[in-house]
C-alpha cells in the first residue's frame, strides 16, 4: 500500500497547477464563460502541446504518457481548483476511456488526435426521460448493411457545443431498460442527421440537445461489443465518477479555504466572525467532509482497475460521500459569507453551482446508495 | 500510489492469523460469547501471550520492545485481531503512558516502567480528569508540593481526586497530571507523575454506569508521597507530555476494523430478524442505515490509511487525529444503535446480574439481544472520552485551521 505520488505525478501536478495560477484565475474564467465560444480552444491546443497533459492517462504505443486514473485525478482536481470549463472530463476521461477499453480498431487514431489537441468529444448518454439509469434507451441504432442507423434524442450532452466527436450510447436490441442490447457509438458530429441545440449551463459550462435523425455510421464507428456494451458504459462512467469526485476536492478545498479567509476578516460585533465557535465547529465539519472526500477519491481510483463489482462498489461509495459532501461544504460556505456569498462577483457561488452539479452528475446520493445497496446487501427475491 | 498487499504483507497476514487461531486463550472465548464481565486475569492472559512473542506493542520502537512492523503490518495486525474477535489490548499501559515514558522519560525510567508495561506486570490507569476538569483539563486541581521525606529524599505530598479513571480497581499504577505550580498560567504549572497505587492515601470507589457496569472509578488521593524521580520529563512541563498521549490515544481510536466487524454483525442480526414477513435488512430504511454506515466507514478507513502513511512517512500523529476521534466513535456508535435497533423487543431484558439457572424451556430471546442495550450505553462514552468530540472540533479549528 502506498498512499504517494510518484515523482512524475507530483511535476504533473506542478504543471497544471502553474498553468491555471498564470493564466486561468477567475476574470479570466468569467470571460471564458461569457465569451461567445464557452471555452478557449487556444488553452485547449496550449493543454496539448505545451503542457502535454491531454496525452497524460494514454498509453505509450498511442502516444501517451503511459498515465491513468491517478493522472486523471490529478489533473481534475487541479481544474476543480480553478473551475477549468474545458472538457478533460468529456474527451480524455470519457472518450479516451471508451476509445481505450473497447480496443476498436479505430481507437489508436482518435486517441493520437485526442493526444494532439484536434479531436475533442462529448458523451451523449442522458435523454429527457431515462434519468440517471444507463441502460434506459430510447435511442436506437439499427444494423444497415455493414454500418448502422442512429435515431434518438440525447440530452444535456455537456461540452456537447465544443465537441468534434459524440459518444453514444444507443439500443440496439431488447426493450426499454434491458442490459441486453445496450451499443456505443462514435459519432462525427457533423454527420448528416445530427442537429443540436446549444445552451449554457448554470455553472458556466455549455450543453447541446442533440437530435439524431436517420444518422448513418460506418461498421468502424462501434466501440465494444454489438449489444453487450453496458460493462463498458459502466466501466468508463465509474472512471468518470472517480473524476468528477477529483474536481468536486478542488472545488472543495477553495470553498473552505476561501470560508476560512473571509470569516478571518469579516468582523461582526467587534470581532472577525471565526472567533465564534458556533461557525468555527462548522469550518471543521466542512474540514472533515473535505478530507474524507480526499478519502474516498483516492480510494475510487485506486480500484478503478478491480473487478467490476468491486469498482462499482468503490465508485458508488465514493459518489454518495461526494454527493453529501459537496452540499454541506457548498451550503456551509456561501452561510458563512452571509450577503456576500449571494453574489455573482465572488468566486464562492461559483463553485457552488459547480459541486451543485456535480453532485448530481451520473447520479445523486440517492442513485448511488440505492446501487452500492444492490452490491453489498441480500436483495428480496 | 496503490492499495496492493506485497507477497510479504500477505504472509505477514497468514501468519498472524495463524498465531492469533492457535494462542487465543479458549476460556476468554468462552466468556466473550457468553457476554460475560471479564476478570483482570482474563485481560491479562491475552496480553501476557502477546508480550511473550513480542506482539503486544505494535507500534513501539524496536529498542524497547516493539515488533519494528511496518504502518501496513500494523494495520493488517489490526484487522486480524478485529476478524478474530479477539480482546483489544488495554491501551492505558501500550497506548497511552508507554509512548510517554520513552519519549520524554530517563533511561533509567524507561528501563524500569517500559519491561512490565510489555509484560502486563504493570496495569496502568490513567489519571487526567477530575471533577471540575473535564474538558477543560487543564484546570486540573490535584495538588503536589515537593517536601523532604524522613529518609531525606525528595517527595511530592500528592492531595486530590481523579475520576471516570477507567479500571482502575485492577491498576497497579497510575499516571497522573498534577498541579506543581499554583501561581503559574494554567498549562503551565503541570507535572506527569507515576504513582503506585499501593501508596499509602490512594482509595479507589467504583462508579457504575448506564450499562450496569464497573468500568470507571474515582480515586482520591490524600498525602500521597511519590519520589521525585517518579516524574516524567521536567517540573511544570506536564502538558507536553500530556497533550502528546492525547494524540496518540486518538490515533488508535479510530477502530476501524472493529467497527467492519460490527457492520458485519448487524448484517448477519438483520438477516435472522424479519419484520413484515421479510428478513430486517431488505427492509429498505433499515439497509439504508446499513449502507451509509458502511460507506461512512471506508471513508475513515482510507483516511486512517493516509494519516498512517503520512505517520511512516517520519511525521508523527499531529491533529488530525482528531478527525479520526471523531468520526471513528460516532460510528462505533451509530452500530450500536443499529444492533439495539434490530434487537427488537429482546433489547429490554436486563440480564447482568440475573441467576442462571439452566432454565431453557423459556430462553429470553436471541444471544445478540442479551447484551445490545448496555452495549449501546455504554458507547455514549465514546464521544465524551479522550476530549469530547466537541473539544475535538476545537482542536482542529485551533491546529489545522488556525482559527
Amino acid at each position: 500500500m502506498d498512499f504517494n505520488f510518484s515523482e512524475e505525478q507530483s511535476m504533473l501536478r506542478d504543471t497544471v497547477a502553474s498553468f491555471l495560477r498564470d493564466r486561468y484565475d477567475f476574470d479570466t474564467r468569467r470571460a471564458i464563460t461569457r465569451s461567445e465560444a464557452g471555452w478557449r480552444p487556444d488553452y485547449w491546443k496550449a493543454f496539448a502541446e505545451e503542457l502535454g497533459i491531454l496525452a497524460a492517462p494514454f498509453a505509450e504505443e498511442h502516444g501517451g504518457l503511459g498515465g491513468g486514473p491517478i493522472e486523471n485525478m490529478i489533473v481534475m482536481e487541479e481544474f476543480g481548483k480553478h473551475l477549468v470549463v474545458e472538457p478533460y472530463l468529456g474527451t480524455v476521461v470519457i472518450g479516451g476511456g471508451f476509445l481505450k477499453h473497447s480496443g476498436a480498431p479505430i481507437a489508436g487514431e482518435v486517441i493520437g488526435r485526442i493526444i494532439g489537441g484536434e479531436a475533442v468529444l462529448a458523451f451523449a448518454y442522458a435523454e429527457p426521460t431515462g434519468r440517471y439509469n444507463l441502460a434506459d434507451l430510447s435511442t436506437t441504432a439499427k444494423k444497415d448493411g455493414e454500418g448502422w442507423v442512429v435515431n434518438g434524442h440525447k440530452a444535456v450532452v455537456v461540452g456537447g457545443p465544443w465537441a468534434t466527436h459524440l459518444i453514444v450510447t444507443a439500443r440496439t436490441s431488447g426493450g426499454q431498460r434491458d442490459r441486453q442490447g445496450v451499443s456505443v457509438f462514435l459519432v462525427e458530429k457533423n454527420t448528416p442527421g445530427v442537429t443540436t441545440r446549444d445552451y449554457p449551463t448554470v455553472d458556466g459550462a455549455r450543453a447541446s440537445e442533440v437530435a439524431f435523425e436517420n444518422v448513418r455510421v460506418g461498421p468502424e464507428a462501434l466501440l465494444g461489443p454489438a449489444d453487450q456494451g453496458l460493462p463498458l458504459v459502466e466501466q468508463v462512467v465509474d472512471e468518470a465518477i472517480a473524476a468528477l469526485c477529483a474536481e468536486a476536492v478542488g472545488c472543495m478545498r477553495k470553498l473552505h479555504e476561501g470560508t476560512l479567509d473571509y470569516a478571518r476578516q469579516r468582523k461582526q460585533f467587534g470581532v472577525p466572525i471565526a472567533t465564534f465557535q458556533v461557525l468555527q465547529h462548522r469550518m471543521v465539519d466542512m474540514f472533515m467532509n473535505l478530507e474524507q472526500s480526499v478519502s474516498m477519491t483516492y480510494m475510487a481510483t485506486l480500484k478503478l482497475d478491480e473487478p467490476a463489482e468491486e469498482r462499482a462498489k468503490a465508485a458508488s461509495a465514493a459518489k454518495v460521500q461526494i454527493g453529501k459532501a459537496a452540499r454541506f461544504v457548498g451550503q456551509s460556505a456561501i452561510q458563512i459569507h452571509g450577503g456576500m456569498g449571494m453574489t455573482d462577483e465572488l468566486a464562492i457561488g461559483h463553485y457552488f453551482k459547480r459541486t451543485t452539479i456535480i453532485e448530481q452528475a451520473f447520479g445523486g446520493v440517492d442513485h448511488h446508495l440505492r446501487r452500492y445497496e444492490m452490491l453489498t446487501l441480500p436483495q428480496a427475491a | 500510489m496503490n492499495l496492493d498487499f506485497s507477497p510479504e504483507d500477505a504472509a505477514f497476514r497468514e501468519e498472524v492469523r495463524r498465531f492469533i487461531a492457535d494462542n487465543y486463550p479458549a476460556s476468554l472465548r468462552g466468556k466473550q460469547d457468553e457476554g460475560e464481565e471479564l476478570a483482570k486475569e482474563d485481560y491479562l492472559s491475552w496480553h501476557r501471550v502477546l508480550a511473550k512473542k513480542g506482539w503486544v506493542a505494535p507500534a513501539w520502537p524496536t529498542e524497547y520492545g516493539g515488533p519494528g512492523w511496518t504502518s501496513t503490518q500494523r494495520y493488517i495486525w489490526s484487522e486480524e485481531l478485529a476478524r478474530a474477535d479477539a480482546i483489544p489490548i488495554l491501551p492505558f499501559g501500550i497506548n497511552m503512558v508507554g509512548p510517554v515514558i520513552y519519549t520524554f522519560g530517563t533511561p533509567e525510567q524507561k528501563q524500569r516502567f517500559l519491561p512490565p508495561t510489555l509484560s502486563g506486570d504493570i496495569w496502568w490507569c490513567q489519571g487526567y480528569s477530575e471533577p471540575g476538569a473535564g474538558s477543560d483539563l487543564a484546570s486540573l486541581k490535584t495538588k503536589a508540593e515537593r517536601i523532604q521525606g524522613d529518609d531525606g529524599k525528595e517527595y511530592y505530598l500528592v492531595n486530590g481526586q481523579k475520576t471516570w479513571t477507567t479500571l482502575a480497581q485492577h491498576a497497579d499504577w497510575i499516571f497522573c497530571l498534577v498541579r506543581t505550580n499554583p501561581t503559574a498560567k494554567i498549562q503551565e504549572g503541570i507535572s506527569f507523575l507515576l504513582i503506585d497505587m499501593k501508596s499509602p492515601g490512594i482509595t479507589v470507589r467504583p462508579i457504575i454506569t448506564l450499562g450496569g457496569e464497573h468500568e470507571v472509578n474515582e480515586v482520591w488521593l490524600e498525602n500521597v508521597k511519590v519520589p521525585v524521580e517518579n516524574r516524567i520529563f521536567e517540573e511544570n512541563k506536564g502538558w507536553t507530555c500530556a497533550k502528546f498521549l492525547l494524540a496518540h490515544e486518538r490515533s488508535g481510536i479510530a477502530g476501524v476494523a472493529r467497527s467492519k466487524r460490527g457492520i458485519e454483525r448487524i448484517k448477519s442480526i438483520a438477516t435472522v430478524e424479519s419484520e413484515d414477513g421479510r428478513p430486517l435488512i431488505q427492509d429498505p430504511f433499515f439497509a439504508r442505515k446499513v449502507a451509509e454506515l458502511e460507506i461512512d466507514l471506508t471513508a475513515l478507513e482510507f483516511t486512517e490509511l493516509r494519516v498512517l502513511a503520512s505517520e511512516s512517512a517520519g511525521r508523527g500523529p499531529g491533529p488530525e487525529s482528531s478527525l479520526l476521534k471523531i468520526k471513528g466513535t460516532e460510528i462505533q456508535q451509530r452500530i450500536t444503535e443499529l444492533v439495539l435497533e434490530a434487537a427488537g423487543h429482546y433489547g429490554a431484558p436486563y440480564f447482568r446480574g440475573f441467576p442462571t439457572d439452566g432454565h431453557n424451556m423459556f430462553p429470553i430471546g436471541p444471544d445478540y439481544a442479551h447484551r445490545a442495550a448496555p452495549t449501546y450505553f455504554n458507547g455514549r462514552k465514546t464521544s465524551i472520552y479522550g476530549g469530547s468530540n466537541e473539544i475535538q472540533r476545537n482542536i482542529i479549528a485551533k491546529m489545522v485551521l488556525g482559527l
